[in-house]
C-alpha cells in the first residue's frame, strides 16, 4: 500500500482517478477499521488533510461552509456554525467519543455510505449541498442527490468532496437531531431522526424537513411527515400524524440490532421528539 | 467470632500496581517479545457443525517465512479423557464443533505472513446438522455432540447432550404448595454472556528440542496451564515453567486454555519462540462465555409472606464439550431462603457453541434470577414489601441450606436490614420509574494454596504467592502479611511467582484468594515468626518457650519478662547471618472453611415507555464480605459485579443465527455498558465475621453479579406494569412487552 498526502484538490484527483483502488482517508475513523477488518488494504491512500482550506470553516453570503477535514471537534467549538445548525452540529458531534471526534470528519461520515451515519439526516434536513472535485471539475450537488445504498454512494471514480455549504438559515427556524441506541454513546443508530422547521411570526410551522436515519437502505426525507408538521404549532394531532408518516417511509432491515416493528415505531417516536427540539429552538411554544 | 481490632486491615493503602499499570509499564499477555518469535494465527472453522474431510496445508508451508503449520493431526494420543476435550477444544480433530473452532495453525515471521498462509489452507468441510438452543439440544433427535457422555441418571426423555443431571433439596414439594395461599409458576430464559475482559487471550510459547519450555501467558491460573499443557505436549510438569503476565481482566474466562497448546506446538515444530495473541473475534468465537439457560421456577407463598414450597428446574447450555456447571445453579437458587419444602434440579447441555467456562459465580445468577423475579411477583401480587418478605423467609445461622449444609455466621439479615434502612429504599419514585430488589449469593472456595515468605536483613520481607493477582490480592495478602508480623505495610513486596519458584496454587477463582492465600499468608508469617522467637531466645540464651511476639518484635516473656529490651523484626533479621541464616516462613495447604456470602441489590429503573429504553437512575449493594482488607478493592469487586449483571440484565448476549454463526463477535453489538449508561454504584459493606478464617474473609469477588439479574428485572417489570420472563432486556422486548 502507498500512503500519499495530496498536496491540493486537483492532485488528489489525479491520484483517485489514476489506478484501482485508490482511496481518499480524512479522519480514518471508518477507512482504517474497515482495513484492519478485512485484512486488505487500498493500493494507494489518500491523505486530504493537508489541501489547503479544506479543514476550513468560512462564512459565505450563502450560508456556512464547512471543509471537508473539519471533525467533529472543531464543529462543536465553532459558534457562529453552532448557532446556525445546532441540530447538524449535534448530529457530528453525537459520532463515537472525545477520542474519535478528534478525527472524524462529517464528510468522510458523509461518504462512508452507512444507512445508519448519523450526520446525514441532519445533513438532508438542513439541505446541505457538497461541493465535488472530480475530473471534470468543480461541481455543486445537494448531499441528497449523493445517496446510494448500504457502503455506496453516487461518487464516481475520482470524485473528492471538498466542502459542505449549510445554506443560511432562515428567520425563526432551527433543527434538531436524535437518534436511539440501546446504550448511552459509542453505539450506531438504531432509528434516527434529523428536522429543520420554520415557524412564521405567529408561531406556527411554516416550512419543515423531516429526514429519518437507519430505516431505509439510505437516509430519507420524509415529504409527509414535514406536511403533518406544517401549519400546526405541533399539536398532537399533528406529530401523531408525522409519526405515522414516518412509520410508512420506514424500509428497515430486522437484525441483530433492531427488529423491523422496533425500528419502525422508534423512527416515529424521534422524529417527534426532534420535531419538538426544533421547534423550541426556532422559538416556538409548546 | 467476635470483631478484632486490627491495625493495617480495613485501611485503603494506594495498589501497589497501580503506578506500572497506569504509566504503561505493566507487562500483559501480549507485551512480551523476544529475538527471533515467530507470529501466530489461528485458522477457525466458519460452519457450526461439520465434518473436517481433509485439511491441505501444502501451499501455506510452501509460502516463504512460514515456519510451521499445525492441524489437529498433531495433538492425536491423548491419554486423558478431560485434557483431551480440552486439546480438542484448542484444536479441531475430525469435526468443527461450532463456528470459530480453531482448524489449524501457522508460525510465520510476521503477523501479515502468517495471515497470508491462513488464506493458503484449504479445508473440506462436510457440513452437519448443529443446534445452539438449550431446549432443541435437549429434545430426543437433536443432533448429538459426542456420544457416550450422557448422565446416566437420563432416560429417552432428553437426548445425548444431556451430559449432566443434579438435583438438590429437601421436604415434600406436594405439602409446601397446598399450604400456600398464591403459587406462581414461571418460566424463563437467559442469553449466554461473555465476561468481557479487555486483554484478549496472549501468550509467547517457547518449546526447545530438549523438552524444556517458556510460557508467558495471560491467565488465572498457571499452574492449572502448566498440567493441561503438559499433559497435551506430553511433557513432565518441571519442564514447563508458566510465568503469569499482569492480567487485563479475567473474571471466570481465563482459568483454561485455548491458545497455549497451540503456540507450545508451532514452538516445538518450527523451534522458535512463538507468540500467539487473539484478535477481539477470536475471543468471542472461541474463549468460553457463560451458559445460556432455560429455566422454571415454581415457588407458593402463604398471605402473610412465607414461602411454604420452591421448585427450580435448570437447563443450562454450556457449549460443545462435556462440562459442569448448572449444579452451581441448582445450589444456589434458594440458598437465600430458609426453608422446609424445596427442590432444585439441574441439566448441563451441549449445543454447537463455544464450551463454556466460568464466569464469576458461574451458574448461579441466572438461576437466582429467576427465582428472585417470581418472589417479586409474588410480592407484588399480594401487596407485600419485598424486604420483609425476604426477611421473613432470610436463611440465618443454623438454617439448613436447600443445597444440603447447615450455614455457619451469615450476613443475609444484615444486608436486607441495611437495605431497609438505607435511604435509597423509601426515596419516592420519578414517573416510569420501578425499584427492583434481589439477594444473591455465592459458595467460595478455599482449595490449594502455597505461599514464600523471606525476612530480608534490612527488615524488609519478600513475599511469594502462587495466584495470579486479578482483583488486588498483592495488597491484601501484603496487608495481612504485615498484619501478622506486626510492620508497616511498605516493609512488605508481595509478587506472583511463576510456577518454578512457589509451590502448586490453584486457579484464582472462586473468590478463593483472599481467603486461602491469606490463610496461608498468616501460617507462613507464623512460621517466621517462630523462627525469629527462635533465634532471640538464641541470642538473649533463654529457652524459646519464653519469647513472645509482639506488635512486630520479639519479648521475653513468663519469669524472664523484662529481662532483655524486645528485638524487633528487624534487628532479628539484621544478625540473622549470625544466628542461623536466612529466616523464611512458608505454608502449604488446603483450607476449605471458606464462609458464603450474600449480599443484596437495590436499584431505580426508569424506562422510556415509547422506547423501551432502560436507563439505570440509581443503584445501591450491600455484601457480607466477612471482613473487607482493603476496602477500596472490595467495593470495586461489588460495583464491577453490579455493572456486569446489569449488563447482562439489559443488552449482552451471544446472538446465533440460523445458520448456527455468532452475529456479533465485537463489543459494538456484544454490548457492556460504558460508563455513562451507568449512575456510580453505591457498594455497603457489611461485615459478618467468617469463623473459618482468623481474620474474618469470606470471599467478595462473585456474589456481587448475582443480585443484579433480578433486580434489574423486578425494576423494569415494575417500572412497565408487566413482568418480563427473559434476558437480556434490550429495548425491542421491553417495548414489545409495554404493546
Ligand atoms: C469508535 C467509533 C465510534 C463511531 N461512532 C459513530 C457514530 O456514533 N455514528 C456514526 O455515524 N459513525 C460512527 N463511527 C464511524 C466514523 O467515525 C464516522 O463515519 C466518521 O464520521 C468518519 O469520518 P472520517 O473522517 O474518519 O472518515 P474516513 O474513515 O477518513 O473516511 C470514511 C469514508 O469516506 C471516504 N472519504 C473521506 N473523505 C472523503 C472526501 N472528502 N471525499 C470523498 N470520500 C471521502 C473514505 O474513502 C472512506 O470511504 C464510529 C467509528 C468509530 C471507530
Amino acid at each position: 500500500m502507498r500512503y500519499i498526502v495530496a498536496k491540493n484538490s486537483r492532485d488528489a484527483v489525479a491520484l483517485l482517478g489514476a489506478g484501482d483502488g485508490a482511496q481518499p482517508i480524512a479522519g480514518g475513523t471508518d477507512v482504517l477499521v474497515q482495513m484492519k477488518l478485512s485484512g486488505v488494504a487500498p493500493s494507494v491512500l489518500v491523505d486530504l488533510k493537508k489541501i489547503p482550506g479544506i479543514r476550513d470553516i468560512v462564512l459565505e453570503d450563502g450560508g456556512i461552509r464547512i471543509g471537508a477535514c473539519v471533525s467533529g471537534a472543531e464543529m462543536g467549538e465553532n459558534d457562529a456554525l453552532k448557532n446556525m445548525w445546532p441540530g447538524v452540529v449535534e448530529a457530528v458531534e453525537l459520532i463515537g467519543s472525545t477520542q474519535v471526534q478528534g478525527r472524524a470528519t462529517m464528510v468522510g461520515n458523509l461518504c462512508n455510505g452507512s444507512p445508519a451515519a448519523d450526520s446525514v439526516p441532519a445533513l438532508l434536513a438542513a439541505e446541505a449541498i457538497a461541493r465535488i472535485e472530480g475530473q471534470d471539475g468543480q461541481r455543486d450537488i445537494p448531499v441528497f442527490g449523493l445517496l446510494e445504498g448500504p457502503g455506496r454512494t453516487k461518487l464516481g471514480k475520482g470524485d473528492l468532496i471538498t466542502s459542505v455549504l449549510l445554506p443560511k438559515a432562515a428567520k425563526n427556524s432551527a433543527d434538531a437531531y436524535l437518534r436511539f441506541i440501546p446504550r448511552t454513546e459509542m453505539d450506531i443508530a438504531v432509528a434516527s431522526a434529523g428536522v429543520n422547521l420554520q415557524l412564521d411570526e405567529a408561531g406556527v410551522v411554516a416550512a419543515a424537513k423531516v429526514a429519518l436515519g437507519a430505516v431505509a437502505p439510505t437516509a430519507v426525507l420524509v415529504e409527509d411527515a414535514a406536511a403533518a408538521l406544517i401549519g400546526t404549532r405541533l399539536d398532537e394531532a399533528a406529530v401523531k400524524q408525522c409519526a405515522e408518516a414516518c412509520e410508512k417511509a420506514c424500509n428497515p432491515i430486522d437484525d441483530k440490532r433492531g427488529t423491523i416493528e422496533f425500528r419502525t415505531k422508534v423512527a416515529g417516536v424521534m422524529a417527534t421528539r426532534a420535531a419538538k427540539i426544533a421547534f423550541q429552538r426556532a422559538g416556538g411554544l409548546l | 467470632m467476635s470483631k478484632q481490632d486490627f491495625k493495617i486491615l480495613g485501611t485503603r493503602p494506594i495498589r501497589p500496581d497501580g503506578l506500572d499499570k497506569v504509566t504503561g509499564k505493566a507487562m500483559f499477555g501480549a507485551d512480551k517479545s523476544v529475538t527471533g518469535m515467530l507470529h501466530a494465527r489461528i485458522l477457525r472453522s466458519p460452519h457450526a457443525h461439520a465434518e473436517i474431510v481433509s485439511i491441505d496445508t501444502s501451499k501455506a508451508k510452501a509460502l516463504p517465512g512460514v515456519k510451521a503449520v499445525i492441524t489437529g493431526a498433531d495433538f492425536d494420543e491423548l491419554k486423558n479423557r478431560w485434557t483431551g476435550y480440552t486439546s480438542q477444544n484448542c484444536m479441531a480433530q475430525d469435526r468443527a464443533l461450532y463456528d470459530g473452532h480453531a482448524v489449524a495453525a501457522v508460525a510465520a515471521i510476521s503477523k501479515s505472513i502468517a495471515a497470508a498462509a491462513l488464506k493458503l489452507i484449504e479445508v473440506e468441510y462436510n457440513l452437519l446438522p448443529h443446534v445452539t438452543d438449550v431446549d432443541e439440544a435437549m429434545k430426543p433427535g437433536a443432533p448429538v455432540l459426542h456420544v457416550g457422555v450422557k448422565a446416566r441418571k437420563l432416560g429417552d426423555e432428553v437426548s445425548g447432550n444431556t451430559v449432566g443431571y443434579y438435583s438438590f433439596g429437601h421436604g415434600d414439594l406436594e405439602t409446601g404448595f397446598a399450604e400456600a395461599d398464591e403459587v406462581i409458576e414461571r418460566s424463563f430464559k437467559t442469553a449466554a454472556t461473555h465476561q468481557g475482559y479487555i486483554e484478549p487471550h496472549a501468550c509467547l510459547a517457547d518449546l526447545g528440542s530438549d523438552g524444556r519450555g517458556e510460557l508467558w501467558c495471560s491467565t488465572q491460573g498457571h499452574y492449572n496451564v502448566r498440567l493441561i499443557c503438559a499433559e497435551i505436549l506430553d511433557i513432565e510438569e518441571s519442564q514447563l515453567r508458566v510465568t503469569a503476565s499482569e492480567i487485563g481482566g479475567g473474571f471466570g474466562g481465563k482459568t483454561t486454555v485455548f491458545i497455549e497448546p497451540v503456540a507450545l506446538m508451532l514452538s516445538r515444530k518450527s523451534g522458535k519462540p512463538v507468540k500467539a495473541v487473539m484478535t477481539r473475534d477470536e475471543v468471542f468465537r472461541a474463549s468460553g462465555p457463560t451458559m445460556s439457560s432455560s429455566m422454571d421456577i415454581k415457588i407458593g407463598m402463604s398471605k402473610d409472606g412465607r414461602i411454604t414450597a420452591a421448585q427450580a428446574k435448570l437447563r443450562y447450555q454450556g457449549g460443545a464439550f462435556p462440562y459442569q456447571m448448572v449444579m452451581m445453579g441448582a445450589m444456589s437458587a434458594f440458598a437465600a431462603y430458609d426453608l422446609d419444602h424445596v427442590q432444585s434440579e439441574g441439566w448441563d447441555v451441549m449445543t454447537n457453541r463455544p464450551k463454556m467456562i466460568s464466569y464469576r459465580a458461574p451458574g448461579a445468577p441466572m438461576a437466582v434470577y429467576a427465582v428472585e423475579a417470581v418472589v417479586d411477583e409474588l410480592c407484588q401480587k399480594l401487596e407485600l414489601d419485598p424486604i420483609d418478605t425476604r426477611l421473613k423467609n432470610a436463611a440465618r445461622e443454623g438454617t439448613k441450606s436447600s443445597y444440603g449444609p447447615t450455614f455457619k455466621a451469615i450476613g443475609l439479615v444484615e444486608a436486607l436490614e441495611a437495605a431497609k434502612a438505607h435511604p435509597h429504599y423509601s426515596a419516592p419514585l420519578a414517573e416510569n420509574t420501578g425499584r427492583g430488589v434481589s439477594c444473591g449469593f455465592w459458595f467460595n472456595f478455599g482449595g490449594q494454596v502455597s505461599v514464600s515468605m523471606a525476612i530480608n536483613a534490612d527488615g524488609t520481607v519478600n513475599l511469594i504467592e502462587g495466584n495470579p493477582d486479578i482483583g488486588g490480592s498483592r495488597a491484601s495478602i501484603s496487608m495481612m502479611a504485615a498484619e501478622a508480623l506486626g510492620i508497616p505495610l511498605d516493609r512488605i513486596r508481595t509478587i506472583v511467582g511463576d510456577t518454578a519458584s512457589v509451590g502448586f496454587s490453584d486457579v484464582t477463582d472462586g473468590s478463593r484468594v483472599t481467603f486461602a492465600v491469606g490463610i496461608a499468608t498468616i501460617n507462613a508469617a507464623n512460621a517466621a515468626i517462630k523462627e525469629m522467637c527462635k533465634r532471640a531466645a538464641m541470642i538473649w540464651e533463654i529457652d524459646e518457650d519464653a519469647v513472645e511476639w509482639v506488635d512486630g518484635a520479639a519479648q521475653p516473656t513468663g519469669h524472664n519478662a523484662g529481662e532483655f529490651p524486645p528485638m524487633s523484626l528487624a534487628e532479628i533479621a539484621a544478625v540473622s547471618g549470625k544466628t542461623g541464616g536466612p529466616i523464611a516462613g512458608h505454608h502449604e495447604g488446603a483450607p476449605d472453611k471458606a464462609g458464603v456470602s450474600f449480599g443484596v441489590h437495590l436499584v431505580d429503573v426508569e424506562v422510556d415507555p415509547e422506547t423501551g429504553f432502560t436507563a439505570v437512575k440509581r443503584y445501591t449493594a450491600f455484601q457480607d464480605v466477612g471482613k473487607a482488607i482493603h476496602p477500596a478493592y472490595v467495593e470495586g469487586q461489588i460495583q464491577g459485579g453490579a455493572v456486569q449483571g446489569i449488563g447482562w440484565a439489559l443488552n449482552e448476549e451471544y446472538i446465533y443465527g440460523e445458520d448456527g454463526r455468532l452475529q456479533n463477535p465485537g463489543f459494538l453489538d456484544y454490548r457492556i455498558p460504558v460508563a455513562s449508561d451507568l449512575p456510580m454504584i453505591d457498594p455497603v459493606i457489611i461485615e459478618v465475621p467468617n469463623p473459618g478464617h482468623p481474620f474474618g474473609v469470606r470471599g467478595c469477588g462473585e456474589t456481587a453479579i448475582v443480585p443484579p439479574l433480578a433486580a434489574v428485572s423486578n425494576g423494569v417489570s415494575r417500572a412497565i406494569g408487566k413482568r418480563m420472563f427473559e434476558l437480556p432486556m434490550s429495548p425491542p422486548k421491553i417495548l414489545k412487552a409495554i404493546g
